[in-house]
């Protein structure tokens, strides 16, 4: 069906050449295409921090790293990992893909997207820019008092619990974004439960962070009052209680840990009906299993600490909790398996990462019930099971998941395919890859390794199984490495394709590849799950889909035209305001050093105060020229 | 609204899933305040937790209830004065309407000196951040309360500002009320803070 009639007032247009229309975007497209980019860079850096561990581990009683370096290491490749790979890639596929998908020509508020991003990118570089200004965070991602309050050394964990807290204002400013966006500006008739299923699940992980990181917010205040203002929030000494942390953080930890997964869960429900050439099995189920995820995640935070004394009632509710989260987990997956059941499969690259996403995701979803059970967990608490376990479901979850939606949805962002042969070797050695360094470290953590550890004796029998894990962990880069050759290549001379190269199911896949910057000419009006495929194809007699004739259409198919479009303007403030943030959170890093840190958070309140008033005082769309 | 069978199609659908900017902007802002509600969630649980952590300096028999009702009975008022700018915005009384801006921004200015007069009070008599977790947090609390206040009254002083300059044209008014339902939500968080901290520990 061919979009006819474009749209001749488009008020007016922003310049889409030069860094500074970069720099100035609001267009949700080009933000995401940000976010996807910075989060690939930091997936680099993050990797070669796991590099340089494996290196260190890969025989016994090393001594390339020193336990300093290594406390480093270890936790910036947490950071990294959690807030500026994972969280970002979500962030860029829901900017890019959400908008579209609901019919909706932008995010509900542009500048505070732009914001968002740049507080993002602003903040990860600060974190990132602690190798070379004091040292950076040493006391792991989880930071529990009162190593990070009493022991670690200047700056350090004060890059930590600024760096987070800023990573948390951007998060609640996009979280919001997404939902105000979602719940008001879907395209006429699509109602809730006719959403993707993608889109369903980002209303969940932005109801998770919005409700989750005020939390961490306090307690990283609390640890940075601490440190710097002589406050005793941590400090047993002083009556002061340590577990406090581990509650605070761990009440933002879990809901945090779906926050990672449920987009990658999302993108294959996408995905897996588009190549099973079938409707999601029980679309409702998913949707309200995700829901219900995002329920009980907020329920089971102390599971992260059944070492920590609490008593045998509270380890037993806690447990039990944890063991119900797993029947909506399960329920999802019986779903995408039965979305394959039956089907005309096509393995290509992203079919390969959807059901490989399933495959490992089983794995850790099991091992982490293992840790449902009080007594075994207690054996394998700070154990390498427990980094198998997560490794299982962040990296064979979420980023398979997301590389699924990257070779899905590469297509809509540059109209061009990524390579097939160069994704398969990607995948397979990925695939391969993973399962060798992170598959050992189960057996590695039952015979007793403990994590966050920068060297192990000899006469345990660990060298061979860490080997394996360093061999695996090279493996695994070699593969991103031919990942990003395939972008490169492919955005430059990859084979052009059409508005829907997959034959696919949801609205995004009607507008152009690469959409114009208002998405739709004309508004589409739904009146199905799986919109788009209805408009193609139609059922006949014995329930077989059959292609509709061309511009088939019983009734109106887009909302009729009332004036022109209006997009907004591009805009400098907010990135002038993420700059004034995090100059202020710099000050405050180096609040200990006296004059440098109030001299720096000074120009920080300053420049921030310049963005926000020129922001608030800005017309939202500047008069045609 | 609903799409009742799959192909009707009524023309109110337009109006409820179409592009209302007040509707949009509202639902952020309540997003945004069901967010802080946890944030001072987490630091109230936190006072809770260690309400009776004295450390063997100063506790509740410090606070000075009388005083404390009446500054939060001010903040109360700046409500109702709130409440009225925006009647008066929405009447496109410009000029009423940044009177009850500037009683309102007053009126949280008075909190705030007084919140300022009972932290010194407080200070004197050796309740300080460092002496227990019950001072770290009685402080943290209601001095990110009084933070809160205070990131209020500027936003007022920029919605005068912009009235004055004759910047806050129909569009901008919605600013008006996103700012008093910001408003109206610290004066709530500070009747919970003001019973669980001061009433409760007598």
């Amino acid at each position: 069906m061919a979009i006819t009639a474009p749209v001749e007032d488009l008020g007016y247009t922003p310049s889409t050449k030069g860094v500074w229309s970069w720099l100035t975007t609001v267009d949700h497209k080009r933000i995401g295409l940000m976010y996807g980019v910075s989060a690939l860079v930091f997936f680099v850096v993050g990797g070669l921090e796991a590099l340089m561990i494996r290196t260190q581990l890969a025989s016994a009683d090393s001594t390339i790293l020193t336990a300093d370096a290594y406390n480093q290491l270890f936790t910036m490749h947490g950071i990294t990992m959690v807030f500026a790979v994972i969280m970002p890639v979500a962030a860029a596929f829901q900017n890019y893909m959400i908008p579209l998908q609901i019919g909706a020509r932008d995010v509900a508020f542009p500048r505070l997207n732009a914001f968002s991003f740049w507080l993002f990118l602003f903040a990860v570089i600060m974190l990132s820019s602690s190798f070379f200004l004091g040292g950076s965070p040493d006391g792991a991602w989880v930071g529990y008092a009162n190593l990070s309050t009493e022991v670690t050394e200047f700056v350090r964990m004060d890059y930590y619990a600024i760096g987070v807290q800023l990573l948390g204002i951007a998060s609640i400013g996009s979280s919001a974004n997404f939902i105000a966006t979602i719940f008001t500006m879907r395209a006429p008739g699509m109602t809730m439960m006719k959403m993707p299923v993608f889109t369903w699940m980002t209303v969940v992980t932005s109801f998770l962070l919005i409700l989750s990181l005020p939390v961490i917010a306090v307690g990283l205040w609390q640890m940075f009052f601490d440190r710097n203002f002589g406050t005793v929030f941590y400090e047993a000494q002083a009556a002061g209680d340590p577990l406090l942390w581990q509650h605070l953080f761990w009440i933002f930890g879990h809901p945090e840990v779906y926050v990672l997964i449920l987009p990658a869960m999302g993108i294959v429900s996408e995905t897996l009906p588009v190549f099973s050439r079938k409707p999601l099995f029980g679309y409702q189920f998913v949707v309200f299993s995700g829901i219900a995820i995002g329920f009980l995640g907020f329920g089971v935070w102390a599971h992260h600490m059944f070492t920590a004394g609490m008593g045998p009632v509270a380890e037993a509710g806690f447990g039990l909790a944890t063991m119900l989260i797993a029947v909506p987990t399960g329920v999802k997956i019986f779903n995408w398996i039965g979305t394959m059941w039956g089907g005309k499969l096509t393995l290509n690259t992203p079919m390969l990462f959807s059901i490989g996403f399933i495959a490992m995701f089983i794995i850790g979803g099991l091992s982490g019930v293992t840790h449902a059970a009080v007594p075994a967990d207690t054996q394998q608490h700070d154990s390498y099971y427990v980094v198998a376990h997560f490794h299982y479901v962040l990296f064979g979850g979420s980023v398979f998941g997301f590389m699924a939606g990257a070779y899905y949805w590469f297509p809509k962002w540059t109209g061009k395919i990524l390579s097939e042969t160069l994704g398969k070797w990607h995948f397979w050695l990925m695939f391969i890859g993973f399962n060798l360094t992170f598959g050992p470290m189960h057996i590695l953590g039952l015979n007793g390794m403990p994590r966050r550890t920068y060297r192990y004796p000899e006469g345990f029998g660990w060298e061979f199984w860490n080997g394996m894990a360093t061999i695996g962990a090279f493996t695994i880069a070699f593969s991103i490495l031919l990942f990003i050759i395939n972008i490169v290549k492919s955005t430059r001379s990859g084979t052009e394709v059409g508005p829907d190269p997959w034959d696919a199911r949801t609205l995004e896949w009607m507008a152009a590849s690469p959409p114009a910057i208002h998405n739709f000419d004309q508004v589409p009006i739904v009146r199905h799950l799986d919109e788009w495929w209805h408009r193609k194809y139609g059922v006949d007699e014995e329930g077989r889909a059959v292609p509709l004739p061309e511009g088939y259409s019983e009734e109106p198919a887009f909302v009729p035209e009332t004036g022109g479009i209006h997009m907004p303007s591009p805009s400098y403030y907010p990135m002038i305001a993420a700059a004034g943030l995090v100059a202020m959170g710099a000050g405050l890093v180096f609040w200990s050093s006296g004059f440098l840190g109030v001299g720096i958070l000074v120009v920080g309140v300053a420049i921030a105060f310049w963005g926000l008033v020129g922001w608030a005082a800005e017309p939202i769309t500047r008069e045609a020229h | 609204m609903s799409v009742t069978s799959e192909h009707v199609f009524e023309e109110a659908d337009f109006e409820a899933t179409g592009d209302p900017v007040h509707r949009t902007r509202k639902t952020a802002m309540w997003i945004f305040l069901g967010s802080e509600a946890f944030f001072f969630g987490a630091m109230i649980s936190t006072f809770l937790l260690y309400r009776n952590s004295t450390n063997g300096g100063p506790g509740a028999e410090l606070f000075n209830i009388p005083f404390t009702s009446a500054s939060s009975f001010i903040l109360l008022m700046s409500s109702v004065t709130m409440v009225l700018a925006d009647n008066s915005f929405r009447k496109r009384d410009q000029r009423q309407g940044r009177i009850w801006l500037i009683g309102t921004a007053a009126l949280g200015l008075t909190f705030l000196a007084g919140q300022i007069f009972e932290f010194t009070e407080f200070y004197e008599h050796g309740l300080t951040l460092e002496t227990s977790p019950f001072g770290s947090s009685f402080y943290m609390l209601t001095g990110f309360h009084g933070a809160h206040v205070a990131g209020g009254v500027l936003m007022l002083s920029l919605l005068i500002a912009f009235s004055m300059r004759g910047k806050l044209s129909p569009d901008h008014g919605m600013n008006v009320e996103l700012t008093a339902l910001y408003w109206h939500f610290v004066d709530i968080v500070w009747i919970v803070i003001f019973t669980v901290v001061y009433l409760l520990q007598i």
